[in-house]
C-alpha cells in the first residue's frame, strides 16, 4: 500500500519536475529571438569594450594588454581634452535652458487656450523632424553670410554686427546649443505636460484663499509638486547631451566632415580615433570616460529615486 | 471684480502673444525650407530676403532625382525601417511575454542584464560591435544596420512594463481552458498591448528613419546608403546648390510627417508614460 502511494508520489514528482522542465523550456523560446541577438551583438561588443581599452589592438593583429597606456594617451591629447571640455560647456548650458523653457512651455500649453494641441505639435515636430534636413536650414538661416536671416535679424532688429556662427571659434559652441535647444525642447514639454496632470489643483483654491498670485502659486505649488519629473528630465537631458554627436558632426563638421577642436565632443573623438585612425584602444579608453560619466548620472538617478520613493 | 477681469485680459494677450511667438520660432526654419527648395541658388541670400518669391522654380524638385540617387536612398531607408520596425516589435513582445508572465530559472538575472545594457549608451561599444560585424563579413551590409537595431533592450523593457499591468488572472484562466503560451500570447497579450506597441513602432520607426551615426560607421558604398547619409554626402559634395538641397530636404521629412501626424497620440502618450514612471 505504502509502496504504492511512494509510487504514485514519485510518479506526480517526476511529472511536475517534467512539466517545469517544459514550462522553462517555452519560456526560453520566448526569450531567445531576442537574447540571441542581444547577447550576441550587445553583450558580447561591451564585454570587449572593456577589455580594448586596456590593449593595444587594431581589430587583426594579436592582443596585447599594455596596462593604462591609452588612457595616458588620451589624458595627453589635446583633441581629447578638448572634446571634454566642449561637451561639458554644451551640457553646462543645454541642460539648464532646455529644462526651463520646456517647462515654460509646458506651463504656456497645459493652459486652457484655442489651438493648444496644434502649437504643442508645432513644438514637438522638429524632435521628429531627421537631424540632417533641420541642420541643413540652419546652416543657412545661420550662414555666415551677410544675407543670411540670423544676421539680418542681428543687425536690422538688433543693432549688432554680423556673426560668423558655426564657422567662427567663439560661436560654435552657441550655434550648435541654440540648435539644440530648438530642436529637442518639444521632447521634455511632452514629459513635464504628463507630470502636471499629476499636480493636486486643490492645493491652488488653498493658495488661491491665502491670496497668493500666480506667480507664487507657481513657485510654492506648481514646482515643488514636479520635483521628481524635474529630476527625471535633467538626468535624462543630462546623459543625452554626453552623448551627442551628430548634431556637432552636422553644424561644425567641414565638408570632409572633420570637426575642429572648437567644437570637438566626446563621441566625436572616439568615432575619429576609431574609424578614421584605427587606434582602438584610444577610442575604447575614450569611451570608457564617457561610460563613467554616464554611469555616475545614473546612480544619482537610482539615488534620487529611492530617496523619492521612501519620502 | 473689473480689475479682476482687466488682468485676466492682459493675461490672455501675453499668453497669445507669446504663443504666436514660439510658433514663428518653430517655424521659420521649415517655411524657410520649402521657400528655399522654390530658389535659384543666386536668389537664397539675398537682401531683403523674399519668403514667397513670385516665380517658384519647381525644377528643383525634378533635378534632384537625377543629381542622386534619391530613390534608392528612400528604397533603402524604408526597406531597413519596416524590417528593424518588424523585427523589434516581434522578438520584443516575444520575449516581454516570458519576462512578465512566465516562471523559470534564471528570470531575474537575464532581466538584469536588459536593465543594465539600457544604461550602457551605443556609443560606449559600436567600435567592438562593428569589429565582430566585419569578422563575420556585415560591414556594409543592410544586414548590419538590421541586426544593430533589431534586438533593443529598451523594446523588452518597454513592452514588460506594459504586460506587468495586465493581470495575471486573465492568463491562467487561458491555461485551465488548454491554451498553450503561444496562444494566449497570440491571441490574448498582442491585442491587449495595441497602444504599447504603437508606442514602439513610432519610436523604432523615427530611430531607424533619422539615424545617422550606424549607417555613416557601416555603410560605404553609394548604392546602399540611407537617405540621411545620402542626404548628408549631397550636402558635402554639392554644398553651393542651396535650393536643391533644400528640395531634397524637404522631401525627407514628409514621410516622418504623415507618420508623425497619424500616430501623432500614441508618440506623446509613449513620451509621458516614460517620464512618468522613470
Amino acid at each position: 500500500m505504502s509502496q504504492q502511494v511512494q509510487a504514485a508520489e514519485s510518479a506526480a514528482l517526476l511529472s511536475r519536475k517534467k512539466r517545469d522542465r517544459r514550462r522553462t523550456l517555452v519560456a526560453y523560446s520566448f526569450i531567445a529571438p531576442n537574447f540571441i541577438g542581444f547577447a550576441v551583438f550587445t553583450l558580447g561588443p561591451i564585454v570587449m569594450a572593456f577589455i580594448m581599452a586596456f590593449t593595444d589592438w587594431d581589430g587583426n593583429n594579436a592582443m596585447n594588454f599594455i596596462g593604462l597606456a591609452n588612457f595616458r594617451d588620451i589624458f595627453s591629447d589635446d583633441r581629447f581634452l578638448s572634446a571634454l571640455k566642449n561637451t561639458l560647456v554644451y551640457s553646462v548650458f543645454t541642460v539648464p535652458f532646455t529644462l526651463i523653457i520646456a517647462l515654460g512651455l509646458a506651463m504656456l500649453l497645459n493652459r486652457p487656450i484655442r489651438g493648444r494641441n496644434f502649437f504643442r505639435t508645432v513644438v514637438f515636430f522638429p524632435y521628429v523632424a531627421s537631424l540632417v534636413a533641420v541642420a541643413a536650414v540652419w546652416n543657412m538661416i545661420f550662414s555666415p553670410a551677410k544675407g543670411s536671416i540670423a544676421n539680418q535679424f542681428l543687425v536690422n532688429i538688433l543693432h549688432m554686427e554680423a556673426s560668423k556662427w558655426a564657422a567662427a571659434p567663439s560661436t560654435v559652441m552657441l550655434t550648435i546649443i541654440m540648435f539644440s535647444i530648438w530642436k529637442n525642447m518639444g521632447y521634455y514639454m511632452v514629459i513635464y505636460l504628463a507630470g502636471l496632470q499629476g499636480v493636486n489643483t486643490e492645493l491652488y483654491e488653498a493658495a488661491s484663499l491665502d491670496g497668493a498670485g500666480a506667480w507664487q502659486k507657481f513657485l510654492h505649488v506648481t514646482l515643488p509638486q514636479l520635483r521628481p519629473t524635474t529630476f527625471f528630465v535633467t538626468i535624462i537631458l543630462t546623459i543625452n547631451c554626453f552623448k551627442v554627436y551628430d548634431i556637432v558632426y552636422m553644424l561644425a563638421g567641414g565638408s570632409n566632415g572633420v570637426v575642429n577642436k572648437s567644437a570637438i565632443v566626446l563621441v566625436y573623438y572616439i568615432y575619429e580615433e576609431a574609424f578614421r585612425n584605427w587606434k582602438l584602444g584610444k577610442a575604447s579608453a575614450a569611451s570608457m570616460v564617457l561610460f563613467l560619466i554616464v554611469l555616475a548620472i545614473t546612480l544619482i538617478q537610482f539615488r534620487g529615486q529611492s530617496r523619492s520613493e521612501n519620502e | 471684480m473689473k480689475s479682476k477681469s482687466k488682468n485676466r485680459t492682459a493675461a490672455q494677450v501675453i499668453t497669445y502673444a507669446l504663443l504666436i511667438l514660439l510658433a514663428v520660432i518653430m517655424l521659420v526654419p521649415f517655411v524657410w525650407m520649402i521657400s528655399a527648395s522654390l530658389k535659384q541658388n543666386k536668389d537664397i541670400f539675398v537682401i531683403p530676403y523674399e519668403w514667397f518669391t513670385s516665380s517658384p522654380r519647381w525644377q528643383n524638385y525634378v533635378d534632384i532625382w537625377k543629381k542622386i540617387p534619391l530613390a534608392t536612398f528612400t528604397l533603402n531607408t524604408v526597406k531597413l525601417t519596416l524590417i528593424v520596425t518588424f523585427l523589434q516589435i516581434l522578438t520584443s513582445s516575444f520575449a516581454a511575454y516570458a519576462f512578465s508572465k512566465l516562471h523559470f530559472k534564471g528570470r531575474n538575472t537575464l532581466f538584469l542584464c536588459y536593465v543594465a545594457t539600457i544604461a550602457v549608451p551605443w556609443q560606449v561599444y559600436m567600435v567592438p560591435q562593428f569589429i565582430f560585424m566585419r569578422r563575420l563579413g556585415l560591414a556594409d551590409t543592410h544586414l548590419a544596420i538590421i541586426i544593430l537595431q533589431a534586438f533593443s533592450a529598451f523594446g523588452v523593457f518597454m513592452m514588460r512594463q506594459f504586460y506587468q499591468g495586465i493581470p495575471d488572472s486573465l492568463c491562467e484562466a487561458a491555461r485551465i481552458d488548454g491554451m498553450s503560451e503561444y496562444g494566449i500570447y497570440l491571441k490574448i497579450m498582442l491585442p491587449l498591448s495595441k497602444p504599447a506597441i504603437s508606442t514602439l513602432i513610432i519610436f523604432t520607426f523615427v530611430n531607424t528613419w533619422n539615424d545617422f551615426l550606424g549607417p555613416l560607421i557601416y555603410l560605404t558604398s553609394e548604392k546602399k546608403k540611407t537617405l540621411q547619409l545620402g542626404l548628408k554626402m549631397f550636402i558635402s559634395q554639392y554644398s553651393a546648390e542651396y535650393g536643391l538641397i533644400m528640395a531634397a530636404s524637404v522631401l525627407s521629412l514628409i514621410p516622418v510627417l504623415i507618420v508623425f501626424l497619424s500616430l501623432q497620440k500614441y508618440f506623446v502618450e509613449g513620451v509621458a508614460s516614460s517620464g512618468v514612471k522613470g
